[in-house]
């Protein structure tokens, strides 16, 4: 397969300038996929694929029961990120975590960003996500977003901005490490030439900075990770990072509480547990606490957390800093804690209960992508440009009985890479999800999730949307 | 030196029956083989698919679904029907969901191993006739291949030990049950003892438990008595009920750490008592005293040790947790 009739056309492509020269990063790669024979890369994607199908890396959808593990599509041709756009990339995203989580320390305490009227108090006040069971918490060393993983997009002039910050419970980065072996079992000849940066030591960095939160009397602390069992939609995340760091994989029910901490049900007895990396969403994480009819959690968790006999990770009520309202703030966040200007700017974002917003939002709507507060996923959200007049009735309704639980961006046009369909290269959209740890210090795993949309034309990346994964390759 | 790490009650739980499952779908695709080709050699008013399903327990199920045991029917329930839950496509699906939930457990090996037999089972949909000797053949090599990767590629450590204790004890259920079934059938009184018998029948026994070679190699010609001590009391054969309760008893005392011939718990004793009779038993005594109350003897002992290790080691300590701490 050859790359001579590949149209980047009106968009920003990741491997080719506008005129069609070959940007000076991915020459090597363009040489040596033009150097396969005649079908190869073709067999290689099938290889690939049928690989992925016998390792069963897949995940679950929800309300699919027949057949309901997919396997995550995999495009061989990766995506390459420069050395110098990296450390752009790693230094925005260092500063962000870090006025995050001043933000959401400062929220469950004195809230001086409130008071100072930087952020307006009703934001906080009216984010579903916000939780009073948190208030005066003190987690060790004051961090309550220890894993994170950020969405960047690029739009037409390349400039990347930060589409949104996961700080709950973010998933994918073992997609980061499959498609990493992956890439390497099929292909190997495709690194020839080039410093990837590795990407193995995720597990290791991810269990160290486990280890650093763990309780002061805890010497050699037990970390395990909780899972709400093999029909989440992540599961297979949660057993293979279990398996790489070499803990524990635990549901709700393997746990029991004591007025003494928390412990897990062996075969030889109960044994305690020291730090636990909970996949559960807060909502689930303990029936006495949040909501009772959760069956997933672990009754008693948040008062032992609270009693400082067990570290979580994330910490509970993290979320208020990951509700879409809260991060149009994100860059005054940057400003008034770090005192600094964002290296990474957010994509402009309309309020919708500011009432001027709102109005400029709905007559907008066939040109604004609108996305509801709290949801994720790509759930709950209307791409104007690609949408129906019906579609965007309900949504303006919606907009007006609920006004706080809506913004809208501009339809960025998203930058593309050139991916394997049928028997020749088209250009698609992608975006960026780098993970990063924040434990004794800040950690930012060199790579990420590059998601892309395998529609024609779409701008929806999320897996349970049509999306497919590359490898993404950050240059040594 | 790390302590040994602690194995959760569920874990557990679900590695002795995915250890089961892989067992049961081995035994019942090479019970399908065996008949398969102990059909051809036999004239077409003779051909029997019934004690097949017999030896599966579920005979009385089938008839309510199926009616006649014909070759399509039998095969249809024992091999794929998803509704019946011991078929070798249930098995099979439910040795991998239980993989899946301790696949950070086992090796990565091993949960390709058991992912690519479901994949093979799920897309082997209507086969050919021609295609179904080489299919069981091919289940049973893809399940001997499971254990040789157990056993090649995990830890020997606890969770393995349950692994083992989960593949003995099924087994030593299987062999029970095939004895039983074809026994009632070949030689329905004790006495018949000299008369003629059918030695493709007895053949086809030991082929059902690969034991066929093993046989001629330590006693040479056919004969019923011997077969049923082969099957019941050899201490060197992996499918002989004697062997595979001593395995299960090893691997029970090294979950425990209870020094052999002592017990700590129910399932150590309840399965150290069976493992003493069949030590102790005579093929002549155990024929004499009936055989068939014999096998339904050991049946309810290896039901009752089941529930002893369900109960002393896979149920949630909620009561015993105040206490431990």
């Amino acid at each position: 397969m050859r790359f001579y009739s590949y149209d980047p056309a009106n968009f920003y492509d990741e491997m080719f300038e506008a005129g069609g020269r070959p940007r000076s990063h991915a020459q090597f790669l363009i040489d040596t996929i033009e150097g396969l024979s005649d079908g190869q890369l073709l067999r290689y994607q099938r290889s690939a694929d049928r690989l992925l199908l016998q390792m069963g890396i897949t995940f679950n959808v929800y309300g699919d029961s027949a057949g309901a593990e997919r396997i995550f599509p995999f495009d061989l041709i990766p995506r390459i990120v420069p050395a110098a756009e990296w450390q752009r990339i790693e230094g925005g995203l260092r500063q962000r975590i870090h006025a995050l989580n001043e933000f959401i320390d400062d929220i469950y305490h004195q809230q001086k960003i409130l008071n100072d009227r930087v952020i307006p108090a009703e934001v906080i006040q009216s984010a579903a996500s916000f939780r009073p069971q948190c208030r005066g918490l003190n987690p060790l060393r004051k961090i309550w977003c220890h894993i994170v993983g950020t969405d960047l997009v690029r739009d037409r002039d390349g400039q990347y901005y930060v589409l949104e910050d996961n700080l709950r419970v973010p998933s994918g980065v073992s997609y980061v490490l499959e498609n990493r072996e992956v890439l390497k079992r099929i292909f190997p000849r495709v690194f020839e030439g080039l410093a990837v940066c590795p990407v193995n030591e995720y597990p290791s960095r991810l269990l160290e900075t486990l280890e650093s939160i763990a309780p002061h009397y805890a010497t050699t602390p037990r970390v395990v990770l909780l899972t709400p069992g093999m029909y989440n939609s992540a599961y297979f995340e949660h057993s293979f990072l279990a398996q790489q760091m070499g803990v524990q994989l635990v549901e709700g029910h393997d746990l029991t509480v004591t007025p003494d901490g928390v412990f897990m049900r062996t075969t030889k007895g109960v044994e305690r547990v020291d730090v636990i990396y909970r996949r559960i969403d807060d909502d689930f994480l303990d029936p006495e606490a949040f909501r009772p009819d959760s069956l997933l959690g672990v009754p008693g968790l948040m008062a032992a957390y609270q009693a400082g006999r067990v570290s979580l990770a994330n910490a509970p009520g993290n979320g208020v800093a990951d509700d879409k309202v809260v991060y149009a703030y994100v860059p005054e966040m940057i400003r008034y804690y770090e005192g600094e200007e964002p290296i990474l700017p957010n994509v402009p974002t309309y309020l919708c209960w500011r009432p001027a917003d709102r109005q400029h939002v709905l007559a907008n709507l066939d040109k604004l992508v609108v996305k509801s507060a709290n949801e994720s996923g790509g759930y709950g959200m209307l791409v104007g440009p690609y949408s129906t007049g019906e579609q965007r009735a309900e949504f303006a309704a919606k907009i007006e009985a609920n006004p706080r639980n809506f913004i809208a961006q501009p339809t960025l046009a998203l930058s593309r890479v050139p991916t394997i369909i049928d028997d020749h290269f088209e250009g698609r959209h992608v975006d960026l999800r780098p993970y990063v740890l924040y434990g004794k210090e800040i950690y930012v795993l060199p790579g990420g999730l590059t998601r892309v949309a395998l529609r024609k034309g779409s701008l929806v990346v999320n897996s349970s949307q049509g999306g497919g994964s590359k490898d993404t390759w950050v240059l040594a | 030196m790390n302590p040994p790490r602690p194995l959760l009650s569920r874990v557990a739980d679900s590695l002795y029956w995915m250890a089961r499952y892989i067992e049961r779908a081995e035994n019942v695709a090479r019970f399908i083989g065996v008949n398969l080709h102990l059909m051809l050699d036999l004239p077409s008013d003779e051909k029997q698919w019934q004690p097949i399903v017999a030896t599966t327990g579920d005979a009385h199920v089938f008839r309510e679904r199926y009616g006649a045991a014909t070759q399509d029917s039998v095969i249809e329930f024992l091999a794929r029907d998803a509704s019946n839950p011991n078929s070798v496509y249930s098995c099979i699906r439910a040795a991998r969901e239980d993989a899946r939930s301790v696949r950070e457990i086992i090796s990565s090996e091993m949960w390709e191993q058991v992912n690519a037999l479901y994949l093979q089972v799920r897309d082997a949909q209507g086969l050919a006739p021609d295609a179904l000797p080489s299919y069981f053949y091919e289940v049973r090599m893809a399940c001997d291949q499971f254990q040789g990767v157990t056993d090649s590629t995990m830890t020997h450590n606890e969770a393995w030990h349950f692994i083992g204790l989960g593949r003995t004890l099924e087994r030593a259920d299987k062999t029970t049950r095939l004895l039983d079934v074809k026994y009632f059938i070949l030689l329905p009184s004790v006495s018949d003892v000299g008369t003629p018998y059918d030695e493709v029948q007895w053949a086809a026994v030991l082929k059902s438990v690969s034991g066929f070679e093993m046989y001629r190699k330590s006693h040479g010609h056919i004969a019923p008595a011997r077969v049923v001590e082969f099957l019941l009391f050899d201490n060197e054969f992996p499918r002989a009920v004697r062997y595979s309760v001593g395995r299960a008893d090893r691997f029970l005392h090294s979950i425990t750490g209870t020094p052999a011939g002592t017990f700590s718990c129910p399932s150590e004793q309840s399965l150290g008592r069976l493992k003493s009779e069949l030590d102790f038993g005579r093929v002549e005594d155990t024929v004499a005293a009936g055989l068939h109350e014999f096998l339904d003897g050991l049946q309810v002992k290896m039901n009752t040790i089941d529930e002893c290790i369900l109960r002393d080691f896979f149920v949630p300590w909620t009561a015993a947790a105040g206490a431990v701490i």
